[in-house]
C-alpha cells in the first residue's frame, strides 16, 4: 500500500513550548484516518504543517511522496484542506470563489463541469450566485468543503468539520465524507466528537501534548480497554455492597450503582450471585461496552498523571 | 515552472476586488485629487510659477496625478492583504501551489492597474482646468507604472508585516503620506533650502513624480534617466525584500 501522508520526526517549538515532539507515523492511501486529542494536543499544528501554513522546527512531512516544504507545488496539489474556522471572502459569490480557488491550482474553464458537480452534490447550486457574506454558517461550511475539493485532491483533511453544526448538517457531512472516501480519497479527520471518529474512521491516532499516545485500528484501540460497565438499580440503596464488589464500583448514587467489569476476569453472573447472597435484589440492569471516549480519556488521563 | 493560471487568477481576483467597490477605490481618490487641484490652483495660480512659461496648474497636475497613482497602488495591495489576514481568508491562497514570486507579481500587477486607473481618472478630469499636451507618452507611462509597482510592492511588504489595521494605518500615515507630500508634488525641490533639497534627493517618490512630470511637461528637476535609474533601483530593492519575506513565510507561514 502506498503512503498518502508520512510524518517523519516532526517537531515544532514555539519558544519553550513544544507543540510537537517528534511525531512519526504514516497514513496509508485510501484510509479514513482520525486524528484525536484534547485542545492543545498539537492536532492543528500538525495539520497546518502538512498544509504548508506552519514550518516545522525539524522533521518533515510527505504528502503523496512530496515534501510539503521543498516540493510544495506537488504536495499542495495532492492535498485539500477544509479549515476549522468559518472563513470566507465577503467580496465574492460562491461560484466566483470556487472559480478563483480552482484557478489558484492552475485549473481553468475545463474544470467548470467539476465545479458544477461540487455545487450540486453539496446542495449549493441554488446559492451559487449569492455573496458568501449572505450565507448561513452551514452553507459557508459546505462552501469550504467545495473549495478544498476544486482540484480533486487525493488527500482530504477535514479539521473539525462538524464543530458547531446542527445534527442534520452533521449527518449530511458524514454522508458526504463517506462518499469521498468511497471514491478513493484518503480522508484525515480531526475531531472533538469521539462518536464521529468511532463511526467514520478505520484507524485513529490519539495525540496528547505533542506526542502520539496511541495509533491503531479502531477495533484494536477499543480492545485496549477490555472493560464493560454494568449499571444496576438495586432494591435497597442503603445496604452496603459485598466487599468483593466494592472495588468494581465507579459510581453510586442511592440505589443506582455502576460497576466496571473486566471482560475476562469479572463475570456478570458471579456479580449477580454475590448481590443475591448479600440480600439485594435487582430492579433494573443494563450493560454498556466502553467506547473510544473511555480509551481517549484513559490515555490522556494517564499522560496527564 | 510558472503557475501562469494561478498567477493570473490571483491578479484577476485582486482587480475584481477593487472593481467591486469602484466608488471607494477609484472615484473617491479622483475627487480628492480634484479638490486639491481646485484649492491649490485657485489660490496659487497667480502667485507661483515653478518653471518659466508653465502655469502653476499645469505644474501641479502631473504631481497630483502621480501622488494619486502611488497612494492608491499602495492602498490596493496593503488593504487587501491586511483584510485577508484579519478575516482569515488569506488561507485559501496560502493553501494553494501559488509560489512567492507569483504571489508578489500578481498583487503588484493589480496595484499597478488600480494606480493607473486612478491616475488616468485624475489626469482626464484635470483637463477641464487646463489642457495639457503630453510631451513624452512613453516616459509618462513608464514612471506611472514604475511608481505604482514600487508602492504596490511596498504595500505587500506593509500588508504582510502588519498584524492590525492600526499598524498599517501608521505605515500609511507616517511613511507613505509624508514621503508623497514631500516629493515635489506642489513645488520644485530647487525652490527648497539647500539642506532640504539634498534630503529630498533621498526620497524615492521624488524621482517617480519628477520623471512623470518630465513625461507630461517635458521639464523636470533632474534628468529622467537619473530618475529611471534611482527609481528602478528602489523598485528592485523593495521587490527583493518582499520576495525574501514571502519565501521565508514571514508573518504568513509561522
Amino acid at each position: 500500500m502506498t503512503e498518502a501522508v508520512r510524518f517523519q520526526e516532526v517537531r515544532k517549538d514555539y519558544g519553550e513550548l513544544h507543540a510537537l515532539r517528534g511525531v512519526d507515523f504514516a497514513i496509508e492511501e485510501g484510509e479514513f484516518f482520525g486524528l484525536l486529542g484534547p485542545n492543545g494536543a498539537g492536532k492543528s499544528t500538525l495539520i497546518n504543517i502538512m498544509a504548508g501554513l506552519v514550518r516545522p522546527t525539524s522533521g518533515r512531512i510527505l504528502v503523496m511522496g512530496y515534501d510539503v516544504v521543498r516540493q510544495y507545488r506537488h504536495s499542495r496539489d495532492a492535498l485539500g484542506v477544509v479549515p476549522q474556522e468559518l472563513v470566507y471572502d465577503p467580496f465574492f459569490t460562491v461560484r466566483e470563489m470556487l472559480r478563483l480557488q480552482s484557478g489558484y491550482f492552475g485549473r481553468g474553464p475545463e474544470n467548470e463541469a467539476w465545479l458544477g458537480e461540487l455545487l450540486e452534490v453539496l446542495d449549493l447550486s441554488h446559492k451559487a450566485d449569492d455573496n458568501l457574506h449572505d450565507l448561513s454558517g452551514g452553507m459557508k461550511r459546505r462552501v469550504l468543503i467545495a473549495q478544498a475539493l476544486v482540484h480533486k485532491p487525493q488527500v482530504v483533511v477535514l479539521d473539525e468539520p462538524t464543530a458547531g453544526v446542527d445534527v442534520e448538517l452533521r449527518m449530511a457531512l458524514w454522508h458526504f465524507t463517506r462518499r469521498l472516501h468511497a471514491a478513493g480519497h484518503t480522508i484525515v479527520l480531526t475531531t472533538h466528537y469521539l462518536e464521529e471518529a468511532e463511526t467514520l474512521c478505520d484507524r485513529i491516532a490519539i495525540l496528547h501534548h505533542g506526542d502520539v499516545r496511541a495509533l491503531d485500528s479502531k477495533p484494536a484501540l477499543l480492545a485496549r480497554h477490555p472493560y464493560r460497565l454494568l449499571c444496576l438499580t438495586l432494591s435497597d440503596g442503603e445496604k452496603p455492597l459485598p466487599p468483593a464488589l466494592e472495588r468494581l464500583v465507579t459510581e453510586r448514587e442511592g440505589a443506582s450503582v455502576t460497576l466496571r467489569l473486566h471482560k475476562l476476569d469479572d463475570q456478570i453472573g458471579a456479580v449477580l450471585d454475590a448481590l443475591k447472597q448479600a440480600g439485594q435484589s435487582i430492579v433494573d440492569l443494563r450493560t454498556r461496552d466502553m467506547g473510544l471516549e473511555d480509551v481517549f480519556l484513559e490515555l490522556t488521563h494517564e499522560a496527564a498523571a | 515552472m510558472i503557475n501562469w493560471r494561478g498567477l493570473y487568477t490571483v491578479f484577476r481576483k485582486e482587480v475584481m476586488r477593487f472593481l467591486k467597490v469602484t466608488v471607494q477605490t477609484v472615484l473617491t481618490p479622483v475627487v480628492t485629487a480634484l479638490l486639491y487641484l481646485l484649492v491649490f490652483a485657485q489660490v496659487l495660480e497667480e502667485h507661483v510659477q515653478i518653471y518659466p512659461g508653465i502655469p502653476y496648474t499645469a505644474f501641479l497636475i502631473p504631481g497630483l496625478t502621480m501622488m494619486s497613482v502611488i497612494q492608491n497602488a499602495f492602498a490596493n495591495s496593503s488593504s487587501s492583504l491586511i483584510q485577508s489576514k484579519m478575516t482569515g481568508n488569506l488561507v485559501f491562497l496560502l493553501l494553494s501551489p501559488v509560489s512567492p514570486g507569483e504571489f508578489m507579481v500578481a498583487f503588484v500587477a493589480a496595484a499597478v492597474v488600480r494606480g493607473l486607473l486612478v491616475g488616468a481618472g485624475v489626469f482626464l478630469v484635470a483637463q477641464f482646468f487646463i489642457t495639457l499636451p503630453v510631451s513624452h507618452v512613453g516616459w509618462a507611462l513608464l514612471f506611472a507604472a514604475m511608481g505604482s509597482a514600487f508602492l504596490g510592492t511596498l504595500g505587500v511588504v506593509a500588508g504582510v508585516s502588519s498584524d492590525k489595521f492600526e499598524q498599517l494605518a501608521a505605515f500609511q500615515n507616517f511613511v507613505v503620506l509624508p514621503l508623497s507630500f514631500l516629493s515635489g508634488v506642489f513645488y520644485s525641490i530647487h525652490s527648497l533650502p539647500s539642506l532640504w533639497e539634498q534630503v529630498s534627493r533621498f526620497n524615492p517618490f521624488f524621482y517617480m513624480i519628477d520623471g512623470f512630470r518630465y513625461g507630461i511637461l517635458g521639464v523636470s528637476d533632474v534628468s529622467p534617466w537619473v530618475s529611471l535609474a534611482v527609481g528602478g533601483t528602489f523598485v528592485l530593492v523593495v521587490m527583493a525584500i518582499c520576495l525574501v519575506m514571502l519565501r521565508t513565510g514571514y508573518k504568513l507561514r509561522q
